[in-house]
């Protein structure tokens, strides 16, 4: 089982004729996803990977059946692009680009909520189900194998490196979510651990966060009923305060944000908390032993 | 964005936001001829941090001679860091109350936040939990007046101020929203002959949103370096060690700071090479690195969508191009890293896979590290 993304999901790519579209619509096919359909104003009738492209996601959603997209258009336009796919019934849509105006991004998500929409990111690497053979994100395909850990993470490369980590210690993967590394985003480390906890798949959870708002202290408050294991790591133990680190959401502001309070929150809550990535797979090891003995 | 003080006042006169009549100065001469024109008045440093008044970045002057020996005072000190090249005279207030008001984004809730406290003029974090309203905005709905005259009576506000006070909430709104604000403040909101006005304000922008937004100044509060690096695109924070370092993505780059902080090493900077870097932004990023002279340089690659080959190639171009002169760590695994690793190895640089034993020897290279 996976959690959000599983096998049925028919994809479309919004912006699939630009060089992200077209590199990780391949990145996406090579995996397994059923990609059906691509988004490009002007371009309908031709075709990307073997993929139909469409003007529209009103002609894409009625000639394929797709009910997921993956928004891969430029940060100004990607407003636009969320609201049309949640207009024309997706309902499942991860959205890639950088730089999204957060006032955008509150519009997107209010949006989601009143429609029902499951929105992964902005900002985001995207989703992963190795199970299921499917995913919709630009993570590399080659890094990730079928098994029992859920990974949710805020940032790309850094979960790219315990995902690895996990795999190459024979922990395999249910699903692994990137939530996003934006001020705003659609999921929460709640939203996602809920669906981890409801998936008997899922026997425990890396948890990858940083520096900057109180969304590991609010997900410590939920581990406390969580029922399975988590280990957490999180970056920016080093950040300076007022700086942002690369993602616009990575900053302690105002004495906010800060790694020591998200860490002792965690602790608190009985995850299991390791200071460094390499340390994963060994306290996973731990936590899950314990729990067997 | 953060934006300076008179300019953010300049925003809330736009919206009809009541502040103190005031000036821009950047010489005595101009300090003296503001307070001839205006009156006693405040001296503010234009600089962008916080608790300037504590600091010494406010003083006042009651004639245009006293401004003028001020302002020569002011000008050019240094402000927790930062040089003050600018001035704000505006004109002396009678304070009667002081309270506090602002508009920010909640990131776990995704939505705006209000919030006012009629204990305002000191740092809203100093503020008692007890004595802070907050109040939360449906984005669908945004501010209307009922909004606002719900907060003025939460605060136990009545009569005239209660109306001003309601007004004030909605245009507060409208710069937050319009200006794509990430927090729009204003602390001390003073009461002035019965009348709010803004004695001070905040006004920080987000930097995502400034292409709707051709009209504001872009302003790079970074260090000259960090304003040379900001310009090829990439995202870099200077810190105090002497081990230069390149990841790529935000979060590996943050972790990689932490790795070398873990071994006992000083880390010289935060540098994200971008989680899909091709040659020439790292071969610009690294250059950047080895001109700052550091003891060490250590380089972090997780390729996923970055190619090793292609970090390879940045390497040596810049080893061929202007040469590394001091030793370089590599790890670098992923996509293409057999090729990678080769091209390394031929020019005589060998790489590491691993993250934990690299980062070690970057700070055993430095002389740095636990004994």
């Amino acid at each position: 089982m996976a959690i959000i993304l599983t096998r049925d999901a028919k994809i479309v790519v919004q912006g699939i004729t630009g060089n992200q579209g077209r590199f990780h619509t391949r990145q996406m096919l090579a995996y397994g996803a059923q990609v059906v359909g691509g988004v490009s104003p002007g371009k309908a009738g031709e075709q990307v990977e073997g993929v139909p492209v469409f003007d529209t996601v009103a002609e894409a959603v009625q000639a394929t059946g797709a009910d997921a997209s993956i928004v891969f258009v430029p940060a100004p336009f990607a407003k636009d692009a969320a609201f049309e796919a949640m207009e024309n019934g997706i309902r499942l849509l991860v959205m890639i680009p950088e730089h999204i105006p957060v006032q955008d991004s509150m519009d997107i998500v209010a949006r989601a909520e009143d429609r029902g929409v499951t929105v992964i990111g902005p900002n985001t690497f995207g989703i992963i189900s190795p199970g299921e053979r499917t995913k919709m994100g630009i993570m590399p395909n080659h890094i990730y194998q079928p098994g029992p850990i859920g990974v949710v993470a805020r940032s790309g490369t850094l979960s790219y490196e315990i995902a690895f980590s996990l795999t190459n210690g024979g922990f395999g993967q249910t699903t692994v979510v990137g939530m996003g590394g934006d001020p705003v985003v659609g999921q929460t480390f709640i939203s996602v651990l809920h669906h981890f906890k409801q998936d008997p798949e899922t026997k425990a959870v890396v948890m990858v966060g940083e520096i900057g708002g109180s969304a590991e202290e609010e997900a410590a408050e939920y581990l406390k009923s969580f029922g399975k294991p988590v280990v957490a790591y999180l970056a920016g133990r080093a950040a300076p305060p007022g700086k942002r680190m690369g993602h616009a959401g990575a900053i302690i502001e105002r004495g906010r944000g800060t790694l020591e309070s998200k860490e002792k929150a965690l602790s608190a809550a009985g995850a299991s908390v390791v200071t460094m990535p390499w340390q994963v797979v060994d306290a996973l090891r731990e936590a899950l032993g314990s729990q067997n003995a | 964005m953060k934006q300076y003080e008179y300019l953010a006042k300049a925003v809330l006169r736009d919206h009809g936001i009541p502040t103190p009549p005031g000036q821009l100065v950047r010489s005595p001469d101009e300090a003296a001829q503001a307070v001839q024109a205006i009156g006693p008045a405040a001296l503010k440093a234009q600089v962008l941090v916080g608790g300037r008044g504590k600091a010494g970045g406010i003083r006042f002057a009651e004639t245009p001679d006293e401004a003028r020996a001020v302002a020569q005072a002011m000008l050019g000190m240094n402000l927790k860091g930062y040089t003050v090249e600018t001035l704000y005279a505006e004109a002396k207030l009678q304070i009667e109350r002081e309270f506090y008001i602002s508009v920010t984004t909640d990131r776990n809730r995704k939505t705006p936040l209000v919030m006012a406290s009629l204990k305002g003029g000191m740092e809203i974090e100093e503020v008692a939990d007890e004595d802070i309203v907050r109040q939360w905005v449906d984005p669908r709905i945004g501010v209307m007046p009922y909004f606002g005259r719900e907060l003025a009576a939460r605060l136990g506000l009545h009569g005239g101020i209660a109306r001003e006070f309601a007004d004030l909430v909605v245009k507060l709104y409208q710069i937050y929203r319009e200006r794509d604000a990430e927090l729009v403040e204003i602390n001390p909101l003073a009461v002035v002959d019965g009348h709010l006005v803004a004695a001070d304000a905040r006004l920080n922008l987000d930097d995502s949103a400034l292409f709707r937004h051709p009209e504001v100044e872009r302003i790079d509060e970074g260090s000259a370096l960090e304003q040379k690096v900001h310009q090829i695109g990439l995202a870099y924070v200077e810190l105090d060690g002497d081990i230069a370092i390149m990841a790529n993505g935000a979060g590996m780059a943050m972790a990689t700071v932490d790795a070398i902080q873990y071994f006992g090493g000083k880390p010289a900077n935060f540098l994200d090479a971008g989680g899909g870097a091709s040659v020439e932004p790292t071969a610009q990023a690294l250059d950047v690195l080895v001109s700052m002279n550091p003891k060490v340089i250590f380089i972090n690659i997780f390729g996923g969508i970055t190619r090793c080959d292609d970090v390879a190639k940045a390497i040596l171009q810049v080893k061929a191009s202007r040469g590394i002169p001091v030793p370089l760590v590599v790890r670098l695994v992923g996509t293409n890293e057999k090729e990678g690793v080769r091209l390394l190895e031929e020019a005589g640089i060998s790489a590491y896979s691993d993250m934990a034993p690299a980062a070690e020897r970057a700070v055993m290279l430095a002389g740095e590290g636990r004994p």
